[in-house]
């Protein structure tokens, strides 16, 4: 729900910092100050960001675990079902169920689900692929790829205020501010 | 991931008066830039090897593998002597991006980019020799489990089947790491080259990164464990590697030294092309400020140790082969070092053993000349260890009616010259296309990328 005060055309506000340090004091201001629908922008992680920001820890871990579950049960009901119940040979008089030659398929599956799991869980958590973001409409934005560092607070969050909102990033060590177009 | 500098003095990662904007300026350039004159050749000659390749691809296949120099009592020779020694050099990539991750060596983000498209590459190169080994190439397929008309299933007892396994997941895992690797980089480049048609295709590859720390906080842990998955993978894949051979019960083969032995060729072997091929690209690119001296030293005394595992491993052979007490096993060994192989058991002792315990000296390890020379003669010797290790076990056997000598033909060496032309090809359109230092990574290296690096120096934070 916007409220009626919030500019439509305006996505929401962008506000340069100096250097790494200065990210990471504005983004504990931002968020001590309780806006929710915003984020830090830099070229690379940093650390303590993520306790600055008050993130809670990434669930990727468990969704590589249970990839990794799958991919045990694949190989080693992979290797089990065919080689004792749908093509049951005798090979140098082996068991059919010859789990230790089984050791290497179910390990490599396990691995190879585990990646897919974490590589393409991953992108799901972080909305990609993401052509279209409007982000990109500011052209100072494209720096945060190579060595600017923003805040940017959206409009759509409930505490956004027009000047208030500014006036905090001001006071947090913002360089430059500027709006974002929606 | 980032690193405090301030307080542990050590030599910094990053040479020169960079800051954050010089160092993706210096590397995000590069593929901006006409491609330099020597490029045009070096992809030339490339090119040629690579028609070569086909070529002899093209001839195996419509002749059939007698045109190889295999046949009773060797029916394995170059091709799977290849496989190995390709599968060996990607493997120094997957320890320079995992394992040193794992271990928190900042100075792995100069080369490990780089380390990883030679892995890529290589795994390609060896993954064509299995596949053109099998006679009836048309049936290549057989070796996937997949459902068939005919109710058959892969032997799953068998090591060259587990080798499918094993290469092609770390061939998928070592893809997805370096595409996990490149996609901040590839944001890098959509933002800042000119042309709209690169803009547009880094685009895409970019999949819409914005560089938020909401985004990477989930990309950092796809990041450690990624790391922390293909660490046990790199070790297996090599360990099954080595299976291929210790699985059989040819005297000299069925050994259980075998798994961490092939690792630390592989590793060492590894290293040293990384050190090729990065002397190479520091020079003609100018990025002495980014692989710098110290980084050239750290590879060689990695270099050092696992030539010196290596050289263990070679000299607990002949020790457990008298140890055993098993004739074959003792006869095996004696002909490695004294038989018709002799030239090439000592051709491999002199370059992996004797060769790197130059770079104990501090002024050898630190020389480029030096670094050059003893990357390339390791390589040959990792060479000559596989061909060591597959001939001569299968030329003299149990029974000596039955011994022979093995040569290659003149296929079997046009075909691996041509496996150069398809990793050079890859490799230098790495070079031309894609950021050949990781520009992210090396920005978290920098002592300004630490939050509390001015507050240290008693600025303003």
């Amino acid at each position: 729900m916007k409220s009626p005060m919030k500019s439509d055309s305006v996505y929401g506000i962008l506000a340069e910092f100096n250097g790494t340090g200065g990210l990471l004091n504005a983004a504990k201001l931002v968020s001590k100050a309780g806006y929710t629908k915003w984020d830090t922008y830099s070229p690379f992680p940093i650390h303590g960001m993520d306790d600055a920001m008050n993130l809670k820890p990434s669930i990727l871990g468990r969704i590589v675990f249970a990839h990794g579950i799958l991919g045990f049960l694949l190989g080693a009901g992979l290797t089990i079902w065919t080689s004792s119940i749908a093509y049951a040979h005798n090979i140098s008089g082996k068991p059919f169920a010859n789990i230790p030659s089984y050791v290497p398929v179910t390990f490599e599956l396990t691995i190879l689900l585990s990646a897919f799991g974490a590589v393409f869980g991953m992108f799901f958590l972080n909305n990609m692929p993401k052509h279209h973001n409007k982000l990109f409409n500011s052209e100072r934005f494209k720096r945060a790829t190579d060595d600017g560092f923003f805040i940017v607070i959206e409009t759509d969050d409930d505490l956004y205020n027009e000047s208030k909102t500014a006036d905090l990033l001001r006071q947090a060590g913002a360089i430059h501010i500027e709006p974002i177009s929606a | 991931m980032s690193q405090t500098s301030t307080y542990v003095p050590e030599k910094p990662l990053v040479e020169g008066n960079h800051t954050f904007g010089s160092l993706t300026a210096l590397i995000g350039d590069i593929t901006e830039k006409p491609a330099p004159t020597w490029w045009y050749i070096a992809f030339g000659i490339s090119n040629l090897l690579l028609g070569l390749l086909l070529t002899m691809i093209g001839y195996l296949i419509w002749e059939g593998t007698g045109v190889w120099g295999i046949t009773n009592p060797v029916g394995w020779g170059w091709a799977i002597i290849n496989f190995v020694w390709w599968v060996g050099i990607g493997h120094a990539g997957t320890l320079i991006s995992a394992i040193l991750f794992l271990f928190r060596q900042g100075w792995r983000t100069a080369i490990n980019r780089f380390a990883e498209a030679m892995t890529i590459f290589a795994v390609i190169c060896a993954l064509i020799f299995p596949g053109i080994h099998v006679g009836r190439i048309w049936l290549a397929y057989w070796m996937f489990p997949f459902p068939n008309g005919m109710q058959m299933w892969p032997n799953f007892n068998s090591p060259l089947l587990w080798d499918v396994f094993a290469v092609g997941t770390y061939f998928t895992v070592s893809l997805l790491f370096w595409y996990v690797g490149l996609v901040p980089d590839f944001a890098t480049l959509r933002d800042r080259v000119k042309s709209s048609i690169g803009a547009k295709v880094y685009g895409f590859f970019a999949l819409g990164w914005t560089g938020g720390n909401r985004q990477w906080q989930h990309y950092e842990k796809a990041y450690l464990l990624l790391a922390g998955l293909a660490t046990p993978l790199v070790l297996s894949v090599h360990t099954i590697v080595s299976f291929d051979f210790a699985v059989s019960i040819i005297p000299g083969w069925h050994t259980t030294i075998f798994p961490p032995y092939f690792v630390a060729g592989a590793i060492f072997s590894g290293f040293a092309m990384v050190m090729t091929l990065m002397l190479l690209a520091r020079k003609l690119y100018g990025l002495e400020d980014i692989m710098t001296i110290n980084h050239i030293e750290k590879m060689n005394l990695i270099i050092l140790v696992t030539g010196n595992m290596v050289g263990f491993a070679y000299i607990m052979e002949f020790f457990i082969a008298w140890y055993s007490g098993v004739t074959y096993e003792k006869a095996a060994f004696i002909n490695r070092a004294m038989g018709p192989y002799a030239w090439a058991y000592w051709t491999m002792f002199l370059c992996n053993v004797i060769s790197p315990q130059f770079f104990w000296s501090k002024k050898m390890r630190t020389s480029i000349v030096a670094s050059f020379i003893l990357s390339i003669v390791v390589n040959i010797g990792m060479w000559f260890e596989r061909f060591v290790i597959t001939v001569t076990s299968l030329a003299q056997d149990f029974l000596p009616s039955s011994w022979g000598y093995y040569s290659p033909t003149w296929v079997d060496i046009l075909t691996y010259l041509g496996t150069f032309g398809l990793f050079f090809t890859f490799f230098l359109l790495f070079l031309r296309f894609l950021p050949m230092v990781s520009m992210a990574e090396i920005k978290m290296v920098m002592p300004q990328a630490d939050p509390h690096y001015n507050e240290s120096k008693g600025g303003h934070a």
